[in-house]
């Protein structure tokens, strides 16, 4: 303990945040929070990074804690500052990021009075963050500071705003450390119960068509090594949902890859076909089930969550086990051995000729374009090739998304970062910027739309001047893809207001645009010049790099199962549907008169 | 649907009201009445909030609601098993043809007048919905010119209480 000492407010916060092991903050300074930029000036502990964007300054806090499983840091002032952090709080909410977004606030006197910057942001951020506090005490900062990580990184992760008014930030206090946390209502801590577990170990020994169905909540309990035990003791086919890409190897022989509105038609199908679902950290989102009334209609549900209210929320459960997913995995995998000891052994093995079916029959794949312009698929998918599984892939949101989530394949966890939830446009480039400052040794590319990428490039002027030398994959296809394909699909191909530059022209410039904030800018326009492009961007180290892959606009992603029906009604391109109804047999048979 | 009366113990700390409104506006939720005030700790309030729901959503109010820092505690109130009541404030128009009559409604509800004017009282009477309810049928005719009324409190019958010390931090979950 050390032995209190007299202090403003401000030094008070930058004194907690080196205590709470921050090593870096991402923020702009402001009227009300102008009293903490002066002590963190002179923090040796504690790296602020100034962005140009509050938006930039939120989005790359997660883009760090979904790298380092540490609580990412961001920093605002009161007013403007405060409510451009309010995207990425509620992006860091809908993914249980946890992250911490500090704010000044008007002096306590005028809170209330419409004073100039003033905003209510623990008022507008109550439904989007796990907590928030408003200090106007300076002598409560260390402990709600506390409190704040706590909660952040604790039980179900997610976003804690800490809005401090500029007068407690000026007052003088006293700063002790430890402090004593005061969070009576406050329990994230439980036992998988014991009974529930069992009673999942004997129905998965005595399914014949289960699935494990896995989400991010497996990451964030950083339990893949758990995850990959159970599942290769257990034998069952597994599906990594868009949160949990990289929670299980790609390449693994038992992973039938993503379900969902634009997941691979095994990983789907066998979901929807399924007599036991075995749902680990993950929350029926309605992008996964489909039209919820035909999701998996003979499944038997095992659902384990440490937030019990996402039990029986969308998806009834027949197993509802509440618990962190590495406890959860940990003692399923003890129970199944149990069983296995006792002599009930699961056999799957018809479900398998089933599921590789499925597999081999419908693989992930892209057509080429027809005006002969690049495939976005081909350049992702090279992209994926040539970085490799160690790099850290940073996407925006949109078709790019959903290709990077396809055609690369994930063999590591915490390689694949995302806004799943929210669906933030402009998420890629200072998440990107996030990840690379927690992992410098990594490779780090985001790969971006032209759509996405213009609304928050302006941080890799950030990654310029503070030495963050991220990549950038621009997917430019000159407009705003997915809605460009929902409008083909479903608006017949009447695009209102998605094409975002006129005919043939390069506006903007990205590869000017890069150059102009400090950046390499390069150009591909060929599918024979994309493998070159992307050596040429990694060979250089010392520098953030912008690669304007012009692309064809008329691709599309495939599989797809439309919004609101059912996962039954996937289609694999435009007007076709897997066929289901074939014997398996007939399909050998035809094999053997070839 | 059904009527379900929740005890909720809360931190007394300002925005707690807040937050738990705000939860049942964002999950679609409605609340049919909430009443709040301290309790004998200081540092704890206590709502009784009546939810009118189905049993599954009812699991998730209670669910979501525990997700809030600030909720130390949730109890369902089983009707049979608990007193709740409600405060009306009634004024009811009152001349000297009709004052007696309203007095005697007022007996027989043993309610009370707890103003008088020329020309009206003010009621003051307490009870389950359901005679207020008819109070406020018998006194209708007489001309009501204003009236208030409160949400409802609860407590459990018996002897047990669910802000005892070493049952405040109990875990509450029903998964």
């Amino acid at each position: 303990m050390t032995t209190a000492e007299t202090v403003t407010g401000a030094q008070s916060l930058v004194r907690a945040l080196e205590e709470l092991a921050v090593d870096v903050v991402f923020g702009i300074p402001g009227g009300a929070i102008l009293p903490a930029y002066d002590p963190l000036f002179d923090s040796a502990r504690v790296r602020h990074i100034l962005v140009r964007h509050e938006q930039g300054a939120g989005h790359a806090a997660t883009g760090y804690a979904q790298a380092t499983g540490r609580v990412g840091v961001c920093m605002a002032t009161s007013g403007p500052g405060a409510t451009n952090l309010v995207t990425p709080i509620a992006d860091a909410y809908m993914d249980s990021v946890p992250i911490v977004a500090i704010t000044g606030q008007v002096p306590s006197g005028a809170i209330g009075t419409d004073a100039f910057q003033e905003a209510d942001i623990c008022g507008i951020t109550m439904p989007i963050t796990k907590h928030n506090f408003l200090v106007q005490d300076a002598a409560e900062i260390p402990r709600v500071l506390a409190e704040a990580f706590h909660l952040a990184a604790s039980g179900r992760p997610g976003p804690v705003l800490v809005d401090i008014a500029k007068d407690a930030l000026q007052a003088k206090t006293e700063f002790s450390w430890p402090v004593q946390m005061q969070l009576p209502g406050y329990r994230p801590f439980t036992r998988p119960h014991g009974k529930q577990v069992r009673e999942a170990a004997r129905l998965i020994v005595e399914a014949k068509k289960p699935v494990l169905y896995v989400g991010g909540g497996v990451l964030k309990a950083r339990a893949a090594a758990e995850l990959r035990m159970l599942a290769e003791l257990v034998g069952a086919p597994v599906v990594t949902t868009l949160m949990a890409r990289g929670a299980f190897p790609d390449s693994h022989q038992q992973h039938l890859g993503m379900p969902g509105m634009h997941g691979a038609v095994a990983a789907v199908t066998a979901l929807q076909k399924c007599d036991l679902i075995i749902a680990i950290g993950t929350r029926f989102d309605d992008r996964v089930t489909g039209k919820l009334a035909t999701f998996a209609p003979n499944a038997t549900v095992i659902h384990a969550d440490i937030d019990p209210a996402e039990i029986s929320k969308n998806k009834t459960a027949d197993v509802p086990i509440v618990g962190d997913a590495r406890d959860v995995l940990n003692e399923l995998t003890a129970a199944v051995r149990d069983e296995i000891a006792d002599g009930r052994t699961p056999d799957y093995s018809s479900w398998w000729r089933q599921c590789a079916d499925w597999r081999s029959r419908y693989p992930l794949g892209w057509e080429p374009e027809s005006d002969g312009s690049v495939a976005p698929q081909h350049v992702i998918s090279r992209l994926g090739a040539l970085a490799g599984p160690d790099a850290i892939y940073v996407a925006g949101v949109g078709q790019h998304q959903m290709w990077a989530s396809q055609f690369i394949s994930y063999e590591n966890p915490y390689s694949w970062i995302n806004s799943g939830g929210l669906g933030t446009m402009g998420f890629a480039v200072p998440a990107a910027m996030g990840a690379k400052v927690g992992c410098p040794d990594k490779l780090v590319w985001a790969i971006d739309g032209d759509g996405c990428f213009q609304m928050t490039n302006q941080e890799l002027t950030t990654c310029a001047i503070e030495g963050i030398p991220i990549k950038v994959a621009v997917i430019n296809n000159g407009s705003l893809g997915m809605v460009r394909q929902w409008q083909t699909l479903f608006y017949g191909s009447r695009y209102s207001n998605t094409d975002l530059k006129p005919g043939k022209t390069y506006l903007p410039d990205f590869v000017k645009l890069a150059d102009a904030m400090g950046c390499v800018g390069l150009r591909c326009e060929s599918e024979a010049d994309v493998d070159a492009t992307i050596e040429k961007a990694m060979s250089v180290t010392d520098a953030p790099v912008v690669v304007d892959f012009v692309v064809g606009k008329d691709a599309m992603v495939w599989p797809m199962v439309a919004a609101g029906t059912s996962n039954d009604d996937i289609k694999v391109a435009r007007d076709t549907a897997p066929d289901f109804d074939y014997e398996m047999g007939e399909i050998v048979s035809e094999g053997g008169e070839h | 649907m059904s009527r379900h009366t929740l005890s909720v113990l809360v931190e007394n700390k300002p925005g707690v009201l807040a937050r738990v409104a705000s939860l049942f506006s964002r999950r679609g939720f409605n609340i049919d009445s909430l009443a709040v005030g301290p309790t004998e700790h200081p540092e704890i309030s206590r709502m009784t909030i009546v939810v009118n729901v189905d049993e599954l959503p009812l699991e998730q109010v209670t669910k979501q609601l525990n997700k809030l820092v600030n909720v130390i505690k949730i109890v369902e109130l089983d009707p049979d098993q608990s007193v709740q009541r409600e405060l009306l404030l009634v004024k009811v128009k009152a001349d000297q043809a009709t004052r007696s009559s309203v007095l005697e409604t007022v007996q027989l509800f043993r309610a009370k007048v707890v103003d008088v004017a020329p020309d009206a009282v003010t009621i003051e009477a307490t009870g389950n919905a359901d005679k207020l309810d008819a109070l406020l049928r018998v006194l209708e005719p007489f001309g009501i010119k204003e009236l208030v009324q409160s949400g409802m409190v609860a407590l459990a019958r018996g002897s047990r209480s669910i802000t005892e010390r070493n049952t405040l931090r109990t875990v509450e979950r029903t998964a």
